[in-house]
């Protein structure tokens, strides 16, 4: 109990309480000064700010669309898809197929977002758009007429393989013995998956939802890397990259500190509060209920 | 239903799971097979149930190879070992979940789920998980659910290991008269002889693989084919001396050079058509510590089993096993003489360890 208290207070409590007063300051490159007591406190000043910001509606609801759809068709839904199908064929065809979902994870940011710039690039450079032309299709500008497809599609393929592992070894442990029951009592392959094997993966299910639901909310490289919130006016901005252009790299050269801390804190409550949502959805209590156990 | 295998083998890769395996299992019957650990028992029950396919032979139902049939449309109810209960659901759910895969309404589902737990005697436990049941609960939660569905057959695999020695005994007597009053076809796996012998109709020893011998329990016992099955069935094992059976002035004499057994015809006649040596074999309860016995020994080791002693004694080359009244307080050491019920001594060729009566 101790070291993970002391864990979580030096890497995540203290962090969080600084940014919460940076978040409380006026903190910023235009009025930047070595000297801190000169740093003036203006309270929920800037939240107030945030509240009246014109965009920030629309980026909140960026990050919504980005998460809900990036977690339940690739972090869950895809990652849960490839566990099942790599369970069920032979155990080398089944590694040899999640090996492959790994590589994005494992390949460098820029490299891979290259990559994709690479296949949605304009005609006649884009990979896709030369097969568009191969099949007699028009040629599209993606990354202009598609950001949000694409900008799911390249997180989605990414977030798969977390969600994956941490599936497939669920199901792989579950006992042979119980998977074969339910063949002898009666069940086809899916009824199997559908009633005994997604059951038993509840308590999986819960943490890689949660999980992947915030580290999503949080990640913002690729987006940067891809579309740097564009094309446009905020048309991809997320909640978490509004934050970095605000505090880090504010288009007129002054980083906000204090007001991009204020995004930042936002983003921590609807981190915090989400997690107990999940926790009371899952019913987590009763996963670890009390056994009634007595003698025959 | 009436089970036939033929030739049924199953490898996985380079091992050897079963091979050549063929025997016929009658309507109603309760077969045992029984087997050291590794011997394929598992592997050919999960072949009957549908979930392994065999590598090679053919599996029938009366008349229906099955081989290609998936599970469900077998109508097999299986115990596992591990009782294999969905950790999930209650022991409701467990109960109904082979109806409802058959589609069976729901208020039927419920009647036969209370029907068949109240004949387990978990009537009271319809609302409780597997985790909250004892061990002997979860054994008859396994057992229901085999039942529930009315199954054409039934597969046992080591159902009762799990549980303490009475619960043990209990649950055997339980399961056999559940069988023989549904007269269902049943299959059960052990590698405990004594389950297996008081429960079955017919024993199927498996060995390596192999069949070694199909048999009624009495016949295994009593009458045993091979060297490898009378050393197999009984314990404490039966004893084996090197002999030479002689027809000596009209009786048969079994000889060697520490003592000469007279052998009745019967038994005497047949050991005697063999030319040299041949293996005597004589179970210890069938050997007496008597004062006019013909053997003359030292007793060397002495293990206390309760209603009797098993005692080791050293007569000529040979160590007998003999089971002896604790009341004689026989101890290492003693000297003792042995008288031998020859009326139940078996015969067996050294070379084809087939025996020489039975065949
Ligand atoms: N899925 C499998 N893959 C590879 N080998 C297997 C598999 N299942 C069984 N075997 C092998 O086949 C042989 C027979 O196994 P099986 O489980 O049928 O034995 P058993 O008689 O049931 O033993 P036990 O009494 O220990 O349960 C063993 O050598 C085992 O290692
Ligand atoms: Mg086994």
């Amino acid at each position: 109990m101790l070291p993970a208290g002391i864990l979580v207070l030096l890497f995540f409590l203290i962090p969080v309480v600084i940014v919460i007063y940076l978040s409380m300051t006026n903190l910023a490159s235009a009025n930047f000064t070595s000297n801190l007591s000169k740093m003036e406190f203006i309270g929920l000043e800037n939240y107030r700010i945030l509240l009246n910001d014109q965009f920030a509606k629309r980026i909140f609801f960026n990050s919504i669309f980005y998460v809900l759809f990036t977690l339940s068709m690739f972090n869950v839904g895809l990652a849960l898809v490839v566990s099942l199908l790599t369970t069920h064929i032979p155990r080398g065809a089944g590694f040899f197929f999640r090996a492959i979902w790994i590589l994005p994870r494992v390949t460098a940011s820029t490299l891979y977002i290259l990559i994709w710039k690479r296949m949605i690039a304009e005609a006649p450079f884009g990979i896709i758009n030369q097969f568009n032309g191969l099949l007699g299709l028009p040629t599209y500008n993606y990354a202009a007429d598609r950001p949000w497809e694409f900008v799911i599609l390249v997180n989605g393929f990414i977030g798969v393989s977390f969600g994956m592992i941490i599936f497939t070894s669920a199901i792989e442990s579950i006992p042979k013995d119980l998977l074969n029951a339910s063949l002898v009592d009666g069940s086809s392959l899916l009824q199997r998956i559908r009633y005994v094997i997604l059951p038993l993966l509840r308590w999986p299910l819960l943490f890689v939802v949660t999980y992947q639901t915030l580290s999503l909310l949080t990640s913002f490289e690729q987006i940067l890397l891809l579309t740097n919130g564009g094309p446009g006016l905020y048309r991809t901005e997320v909640w978490s990259l509004a934050a970095y252009h605000r505090a880090l790299s504010n288009y007129f050269g002054n980083a906000q500190w204090g007001y991009g801390s204020a995004f930042a804190v936002v983003l921590v409550l609807i981190g915090v509060v989400l997690a107990v949502i999940y926790m009371r959805v899952f019913r987590f209590s009763e996963l670890v209920a009390e056994p009634k156990v007595e003698v025959l | 239903m009436e089970v036939t295998l033929e030739n049924l083998t199953k490898k996985f890769g380079n091992v050897v799971g079963v091979e050549n395996l063929s025997l016929d299992i009658r309507e109603s019957e309760f077969v045992a097979f029984l087997g050291p650990s590794g011997c394929g028992k598992t592997t050919t029950l999960l072949m009957i149930a549908g979930i392994y396919k065999p590598t090679a032979g053919a599996i029938r139902f009366d008349d229906r190879v099955v081989n290609q049939v998936p599970p469900q449309d077998r109508n097999v109810g299986m115990v596992f070992q591990s009782y294999a209960l969905y950790p999930h659901m209650t022991v409701f759910d467990n109960l109904a979940y082979p109806l409802k895969l058959k589609k069976v309404p729901k208020r039927e589902q419920v009647e036969r789920v209370q029907r068949t737990a109240d004949a387990m005697g978990i009537g009271q436990l319809l609302d409780r998980r597997p985790g909250q049941l004892s061990g002997g609960q979860q054994q008859r939660v396994a057992l229901g659910r085999a039942l529930v569905k009315e199954p054409d057959i039934l597969l046992f695999d080591e159902p009762l290991s799990n549980l303490d020695a009475r619960l043990r005994l209990s649950t055997r007597g339980e399961i056999k008269q559940l069988q023989k009053r549904l007269g269902i076809t049943a299959i059960y796996v052990t590698h405990d002889q004594v389950e297996a012998m008081t429960m079955a109709d017919r024993i199927a020893v498996i060995n390596l693989g192999h069949l070694q011998a199909y048999d009624t329990p009495e016949d295994l016992y009593d009458r045993p084919k091979t060297l490898f099955i009378a050393g197999f069935v009984g314990n404490p094992p039966m004893n084996f001396l090197n002999v030479e059976v002689r027809r000596e002035e009209g009786a048969f004499k079994a000889r060697n050079h520490a003592f000469a057994l007279t052998i009745p015809p019967e038994r005497g006649e047949k050991a005697a058509s063999q030319s040299g040596e041949v293996v005597l074999g004589i179970r210890p309860e069938d050997i007496s510590v008597a004062p006019e016995g013909e053997l003359e020994g030292e007793v060397a080791v002495v293990e206390p089993l309760g209603r009797d002693d098993l005692i080791d004694v050293r007569v000529g080359e040979s160590v007998l096993f003999v089971l002896a009244d604790p009341h004689l307080r026989i101890r290492a050491g003693d000297k003792v003489r042995l008288h031998v019920d020859t009326g139940r001594v078996q015969f067996f060729d050294q070379k084809t360890e087939q025996s020489l009566l039975w065949s």
